[in-house]
């Protein structure tokens, strides 16, 4: 660590994002006032007892406070430079973890001692967010050919196979989010939009599921319609290719004229034997068609789009009944409406909703929620911290909870372009990655529009681990964007 | 490296897609948070408790200030199936003396209850006494999810008057739908004043509140109990009812089926209302209710029917006097009218029997001696004056409306329910049947007796003694006096003024008076006590005459007036006078040896022929099975149970 002059200091303090600090600040003391008021016992009274909840977590909050102010004194070459370094580290730690960390309710990830314990797993978010900082940094590196590709994807998909081995996947799923990351630096937008449409696919393949229709599951008919139809808007839209949209388009119309009719005349059509043929053979004009097309490239792809598709959705059906756990089945089913569990899977969620639900407009007050006072919701200091709030502070503090985050994370999107440097953006936008995942799916999860994923609400939950990696990621960004006018473009 | 722009645009994708999760989100609020109530509903079922407290129902005195009904606590043994953990069902059965096949049945009954839900309370067990409470209290603690609920039992003083007090029941769905206050398990009133006074008997229930965690727990009152609420205790009612006069009414009535109902004219109190072959009150409350009730429902003289104010009976010669106050009021006599009897009333090949007396006589010897022949020559020229009312119909229509304002043909309103109306025909009814125009008063002659088409229950002839001893009015018959804390109600002031000129009272009362000196009625002449009096001995279908009896005493201060009736049981003279004799002397001059020795006597003469159906045929039967029944006692310490 060099030693700073004060000129510097007053320099930091000017250049420093206060916006952000002010946020910070506001969601750690309100998290830490939440966890009182969900853990607030009847015959218990002091919100700063460090035997209770609260008292302990405003003590990790405290602390947290006095490390965000110690990183922001640390020059940003320091995480530059140990960036692969601090990220090997991390991971032997995480492999470690694996197994010396005792079983806690099954997962592996906790190293205890002696009073505290911690979970690598937090930390590690902030060493992979540098390291990929590193790498996209690297002289002349960009995000082209496989190697790169391979290179970057390593970087992430490292940190979430020892995670798995720990048994916290909720945890690994965060690394995910990095696909943000990949997208903003050059990765095709298509990845993104096929991952979104996988995510629709899937939901429609297993909520529709159970009805039949034409005599296969109504959500295959549903999927296959939502493919033709891309197939026609891509052709139009994007590849701008009048001729072949058109035709395939009065191919299809052609061809649910005549299912229609022999559907009248009584004839039942089995909606394989139909929808099948029909797609495949509007992708076989389409290989034909793009030999004349000048957008043949664009064509291809989304023939390729097409075919994937057909492919995903014979998959998904026999990857969700085959590969998936049962519990984990059952949270999927529960969220989808498949499946109301209201004792067993669903238990938690149903509770959540009717803690969140009985808050009304504006709220039952502070201290005088039912719901999460007596305990029907589980995990309420952590995981389900939001239903708290909802239930004390109503609809009125629910959206505010929501708009800090979206403040946050739009200041932090922000703080990424400004910056000059690629190592500060890639940095901010892993930071708001993460941020977006987690506010995804932990709310949504309460809220019951995502399945159960034990995954904490940053600065809310209860527990050092997940507020003290938020602070370092968070207070490293504010250092590294703070230092934005000591290094220009390179 | 050069910033790349086209890349930079990214970031309204990636800022876009948060923007549009928290906007999803936001909606998804709203329903939950600001559209959807039922939420709120399920957090509070899940959270609160509500335990109801029972209020103690309202006691019931008589006129005197005994007190006739009160409550004993019992305890109901509930349960939440959701909340009850494996308990040792052994030392369950133990505590609560039953067998494990019971408590098997019990358990599979209260399961295919209709209301059954495993989260809300259901009963077990009801009527525990207070030993089985004692004896479980102390392990209740094993047994979580069972709890008891204290509820009241009424209990009886005397074994009389249980067609007056009536009793409670579980409430069913139809209350419940028509009444919010009531919830499964409540009590309401069934029968007598517990239905009619309900509202001001069963009080305010209380609850509290508590707080209960995510495994049941009771975790403490909420709000420190603050928003609790204490019950309130229901109205204690005072009965215009003389219970020894009541009790010594339905000794008198042991062995006869009918009734005896006895007003204190001035006030409309109903002090004695005897239905006879009645029960002991207490068999319609505790463990034995629903086979003592379906006994009840089943006996074939039909004890839950109170005759006093349900039976319509033709009232035979007692309707005599409101015929002599219509006559005069119509101007069709005067008290010098005088009408031949020739062994009875014979015009145009009918005849309607009498007895031997003078001929042809005027109206207060005819009511002396109760003479047929008067009132149907009296009615025949009423209802074939057409000079004075154009037609039969017409001139009918006034009788009617003069009936009416005495109080027959419609209900007099009295506090309790089931109360039956009677029956005083119209012109309508008579135009069916005969035609229009087709009928004269010789049609319809047995009107002017009391006999034919004209039906009154016993409380309508009682009225009509305290009419006439009122001199031409009556207070609304009530078997309340007063309600503690609310006082009396207007309906039981209610005066009614007939239609009948005041003046021609005087002759009636007279007339009714030489019937006890010297005609029908001489067994009513008590000295000293002044006794006006009408029998009738009403022809029926059903076997022998009925024998009636009208009256009240003393005739210039009149302190009760009474009614009589006593299924197929002869002449008026037989059963009714004495019978109404003793009821006035038990009243005016109280209790005594003699009278007690004379009603024990009257309580032998049986005139039920038909076999007898045991356990509730009159309390008397009760009385011989069980010493601690008060029947007994009644008779011999003025009603008073020691």
């Amino acid at each position: 660590m060099e030693v700073r002059n004060e000129d510097e200091n007053t320099n930091l303090l000017r250049s420093v994002d206060w916006f952000t600090i002010i946020l910070y600040l506001i969601m750690v003391v309100a998290g830490a006032v939440s966890i009182y008021a969900a853990t607030y016992d009847y015959d218990k009274a002091s919100m700063f007892d460090l035997s209770e909840y609260s008292g302990k977590q405003f003590l990790w909050a405290g602390l947290s406070f006095l490390i965000g102010f110690s990183l922001l004194l640390i020059d940003r070459r320091i995480y530059e430079a140990y960036a692969y370094p601090l990220y090997g580290f991390m991971i032997l730690l995480l492999i470690v973890t694996v197994f010396v960390a005792p079983d806690i309710k099954g997962s592996h990830s906790w190293l205890v001692f002696g009073p505290v314990s911690l979970q690598p797993a937090e930390f590690a978010k902030t060493a992979t967010a540098l390291a990929l900082a590193k790498l996209f940094s690297t002289y002349g590196f960009s995000l082209n050919g496989w190697r790169n590709y391979a290179i970057a994807i390593g970087i992430i998909v490292l940190p979430i196979l020892c995670i798995i081995l720990e048994r916290e996947t909720g945890t690994a799923l965060v690394y995910t989010s990095l696909i943000f990351v990949l997208y903003r630096e050059g990765m095709s937008g298509f990845v993104l939009f096929a991952a979104l449409m996988a995510v629709v696919y899937f939901v429609v393949v297993l909520k529709f599921a159970a009805v039949t229709f034409m005599g296969i599951p109504l959500g295959m008919v549903i999927a296959f319609i939502m493919v033709m139809a891309l197939i026609v808007a891509m052709l139009l839209l994007y590849c701008r290719s009048w001729i072949l949209g058109r035709n395939v388009l009065i191919g299809y119309v052609v061809a649910g004229a005549i299912a229609g009719g022999l559907e009248l005349a009584g004839v039942h059509v089995n909606g394989y034997a139909f929808f099948l043929p029909v797609i495949i053979l509007s992708l076989l004009y389409l290989l034909y068609g793009m030999l004349h097309d000048i957008n043949l490239k664009k064509v291809l792809i989304t023939t390729c789009f097409a075919a994937a598709s057909l492919v995903f959705l014979f998959t998904v059906s026999f990857a969700f009944n085959n590969v998936l756990e049962p519990h984990q089945q059952t949270r999927i089913k529960v969220t989808l409406g498949i499946e109301e569990d209201l004792r067993g899977a669903g238990y938690n969620v149903n509770q959540s909703k009717i803690a969140i639900g009985s808050g009304g407009l504006t709220g039952k007050g502070f201290l005088n929620g039912t719901q999460t006072k007596l305990k029907y919701v589980p995990e309420q200091h952590t995981d389900f911290i939001y239903c708290t709030i909802g239930e004390e502070q109503g609809f009125v503090g629910s959206v505010a909870i929501l708009i800090l985050f979206l403040a946050l994370i739009l200041r932090i999107i922000t703080l990424a372009e400004r910056n000059h440097s690629t190592f500060a953006r890639v940095y901010a936008y892993c930071v708001a990655s993460y941020l977006i995942f987690h506010l995804t799916i932990n709310i949504g999860m309460v809220i019951g529009l995502c399945p159960v994923i034990g995954i904490p609400l940053p600065f809310f939950s209860y527990g050092g681990s997940s507020l003290w990696g938020f602070t370092f990621l968070l207070f490293i960004l504010l250092r590294i964007d703070a230092d934005r006018g000591n290094y220009g473009t390179w | 490296m050069r910033k790349d722009y086209n890349l930079e645009k990214r970031k309204l994708v990636i800022g876009g897609f948060i923007v549009a999760i928290v906007l999803i989100y936001i909606v998804r609020l709203v329903q939950l948070q600001v559209l959807d109530s039922t939420y709120k509903a399920h957090a509070d079922s899940n959270a609160f408790v509500e335990r109801v407290i029972y209020p103690s129902r309202g006691l019931i005195y008589d006129r005197n200030d005994s007190l006739v009904v009160y409550n004993v606590p019992e305890y109901d043994l509930v349960m939440v199936p959701k909340e009850v953990v494996p308990f040792d069902t052994i030392d369950f059965c133990n505590t609560l003396q039953i067998s494990r096949e019971e408590f098997d049945h019990r358990w599979e009954e209260m399961k295919k209850g209709r209301s059954y839900s495993a989260f809300t309370q259901q009963v077990f067990m009801n009527h525990l006494t207070p030993e089985d409470y004692g004896r479980l209290q102390e392990k209740m603690y094993r047994f979580p999810g069972f709890f008891v609920v204290q509820r009241i039992l009424r209990q009886y003083n005397y074994a009389v008057a249980a067609n007056v007090l009536g009793d409670i029941r579980e409430v069913n769905a139809k209350d419940i739908e028509n009444d919010d206050y009531y919830r499964p398990g409540d009590y309401t009133g069934d029968l007598g004043i517990e239905k009619s006074y309900e509202q001001w008997l069963r009080g305010t229930k209380g609850k509290e509140i508590l707080i209960r965690d995510a495994t049941g727990t009771i975790k403490a009152h909420y709000n420190n109990g603050a928003n609790d609420v204490s019950p309130v205790a229901g109205n204690n009612l005072k009965l215009s009812i003389d219970i020894g006069l009541q009790a010594y009414g339905e000794m008198l009535m042991q062995g006869k089926v009918g009734a005896i109902v006895c007003i204190e004219p001035k006030t409309g109190e109903i002090l004695a209302l005897v239905s006879s072959p009645t029960y002991d009150p207490s068999l319609l409350m505790g463990k034995e209710r629903g086979k003592n009730y379906r006994d009840l429902v089943n006996n074939r003289l039909k004890p839950l029917y109170d005759r006093s104010i349900m039976a319509a009976y033709p009232p035979g010669s007692t309707f005599k006097p409101t015929q002599g106050l219509i006559f005069l009021d119509e101007g069709i006599i005067t008290t010098s009218t005088v009408f031949p009897c020739h062994r009875g009333y014979v015009n145009a090949g009918l005849r309607v029997g009498c007895h031997g007396h003078g001929s042809p006589i005027p109206l207060k010897p005819a009511l002396q001696t109760s003479c047929n022949a008067y009132f149907c020559w009296g009615f025949k020229y009423m209802m074939d004056k057409r000079s004075k009312y154009g037609s039969t119909g017409k001139a009918f229509e006034v009788w009617k409306n003069h009936m009416v304002s005495m109080g027959y043909g419609y209900k007099l309103g009295i506090d309790m329910p089931g109360e039956s109306r009677g029956f005083i025909p119209n012109t309508a009814f008579y135009d069916k049947i005969y035609g229009e125009g087709r009928w004269v008063g010789q049609t319809i002659i047995s009107d002017a007796i009391g006999q034919g088409e004209i039906l009154a229950t016993p409380l309508q002839i009682a009225n009509l003694s305290a009419t006439i001893a009122n001199r031409g009015y009556y207070i609304t018959p009530h078997v309340v006096k007063n309600i503690e804390g609310v006082g009396v109600l207007k309906k039981n002031l209610e005066r009614h003024d007939t239609d009948i000129d005041k003046r021609y009272y005087s002759d009636i009362v007279e007339g009714m008076r030489m019937a006890v000196l010297g005609g029908t009625c001489t067994g009513a002449n008590i000295p000293g006590l002044d006794v006006c009096g009408k029998t009738g001995t009403a022809q029926n279908p059903h076997g022998r005459d009925h024998s009636v009896f009208m009256g009240f005493a003393p005739m210039n201060d009149p302190k009760i007036a009474v009614c009589v009736y006593v299924e197929n049981a002869g002449f008026g003279a037989t059963y009714g006078v004495p019978i109404g004799a003793l009821m006035i002397q038990r009243y005016l001059q109280g209790n005594s040896p003699g009278l007690q020795a004379r009603g024990r006597a009257m309580a032998s003469r049986h005139t039920i022929t038909y076999p007898k159906v045991k356990k509730t045929t009159a309390t008397g039967t009760q009385a011989d099975k069980n010493k601690t029944t008060p029947s007994n006692k009644t008779v011999s310490s003025d009603g008073s149970k020691k």
